[in-house]
């Protein structure tokens, strides 16, 4: 089961690649592989997940999604994920992480929607 | 072997409401627009083709699972509010005069799986047995303290029928009524127990009120490992995936796309939604099983899994 985490900057937002599967093996390596890129997410910032290369995700992984959210939330940061393949849409919307997660269409999107936000906040 | 459900609510029994009836017979009177029902028949076919949510109702009683094998065995899962119908059927298949040995599995004492045993009729007949098997030594005291004043007026100490309590042992497997049953500790305040019955070739594996932490890979094996193979996992799916793993974790519950996915590693053949949130009403639960269905039809990796969700007076043939 191979799953990755890469980074890139946009701006004001963080936008953070995740590809390959994750599931109840591999769920703890990528909440450590997510755990630096959240801590820098406060405080106005925002992070996009960009979901594209993401194959399928269990339980075990939208935990540490929420996990994430609520992290990123309680330091006033702001988290979303964008592009996500049309089977992953469907786990996330039978597990209502659709309620907790806004979700773009496109990286674009988010990165501006996260980075309007940034300047509201800073207004 | 037959799987008979007599109740299948989580938490507190949940009658259907006036409110309720109304929404469906509404819904039924809809769909009737322009169709002829004018023989008996034409309208057994009309309310055979509505959807359940319409024509019937996931019902209200607490967990109260039957295990039937035609050999005269009385095998119950949980004594919540629906083991009071269930015990009124068997006063009514054998009468007072006919003596018969119960084996009850509890999954743990919280009130809606002991609930329904006050309202046990064969409690109330002489020569009847009832052997309470239950993994917590405190099984006795429990069903106990449910009787005395001031919660019931008959005292535990004065039922007539013999009722003994068999203290099993998680991972270990027991011989009983001709059946293989192996419990097994699982993650409920005060802690619960699943159960594995095998007979005949035949596996049914009852595990309720559990909540799982799937990222805890050795945990989520061990699950797999105990519902490898089964006929049928009648499973607690009582909340959404993303409440299990926030506002409701630690509530000692889990969600249907755990069940899916535990089913899929185990090879599992027929997962049971179970153990229903009592807010939600008939047309939610029905949207919850289609929408597990769906999880199910996209995740599919080997042979399909039958996907059912679990009603008051639902019998599942395996
Ligand atoms: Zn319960
Ligand atoms: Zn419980």
């Amino acid at each position: 089961m191979r799953m990755e985490v890469s980074a890139e900057r946009r701006e004001n937002t963080g936008v953070v690649a995740v590809r390959g599967r994750i599931d109840h093996l591999n769920a703890t390596a990528f909440h450590d592989a997510l755990k630096p890129y959240l801590e820098g997410c406060r405080d106005g910032n925002g992070l996009v997940l960009d979901l594209s290369g993401l194959d399928y995700i269990s339980s075990a992984g939208l935990r540490i999604f929420m996990i994430a959210a609520k992290q990123v939330r309680t330091g006033n940061g702001r988290i979303a994920v964008a592009q996500m393949q049309p089977l992953v849409r469907e786990i996330f919307e039978i597990s209502h992480f659709h309620l907790v997660y806004e979700i773009f269409s496109t990286l674009d999107e988010g990165v501006a929607a996260l980075g309007r936000a940034v300047e509201i906040t800073a207004a | 072997m037959q799987i008979r459900f007599w109740g299948t609510r989580g938490s507190l029994p949940a009658p259907l409401t006036t409110a309720a009836i109304r929404e469906k017979l509404k819904a039924a009177l809809a769909a009737a627009q322009g169709i002829r029902l004018d023989t008996p028949a034409a309208i057994d076919t009309f309310i055979a083709e509505l959807p359940f949510s319409t024509s019937s109702t996931f019902g209200g009683d607490s967990s109260c699972v039957e295990i039937i094998d035609g050999e005269d065995n009385h095998l119950i899962c949980d004594l919540g509010s629906g083991a009071r119908r269930y015990g009124i059927e068997m006063l009514g298949r054998y009468g007072p005069k006919q003596p018969q040995t119960y084996h009850v599995f509890m999954s743990h004492l919280h009130w809606d799986h002991i609930m329904g045993f006050p309202f046990f009729p064969p409690a109330f007949i002489p020569g009847n047995r009832i052997l309470i098997h239950s993994c917590h030594p405190e099984a006795g005291a429990a069903f106990r303290r449910q009787h005395g004043a001031p919660s019931f007026p008959v005292d535990f100490s004065q039922l007539p029928a013999a009722i003994e309590f068999v203290q099993l042992q998680p991972g270990v497997t027991s011989g009983i009524a001709g059946y293989r049953v192996t419990p097994l500790l699982q993650r409920h305040a005060g802690d619960s127990y699943g159960y594995r019955f095998e007979k005949n070739g035949k596996c049914v594996v009852y595990s309720t009120d559990s909540e799982h932490r799937t990222e805890q890979s050795e945990e989520t094996e061990a699950f797999a490992a105990f519902f490898r193979n089964a006929d049928l996992v009648i499973f607690d799916a009582m909340y959404s995936l993303a409440d299990a793993v926030s506002v409701k974790e630690d509530w000692g519950h889990s969600s249907n796309v755990i069940g899916v996915e535990l089913c899929q590693l185990a090879g599992a053949k027929r997962l049971c939604l179970f153990h229903h949130e009592p807010v939600f009403g008939d047309a939610q639960l029905e949207d919850i099983l289609r929408q597990t269905r769906r999880l199910e039809e996209i995740t599919r990796d080997g042979a399909p899994l039958e996907i059912i969700s679990a009603w008051d007076g639902l019998v599942i043939e395996l």
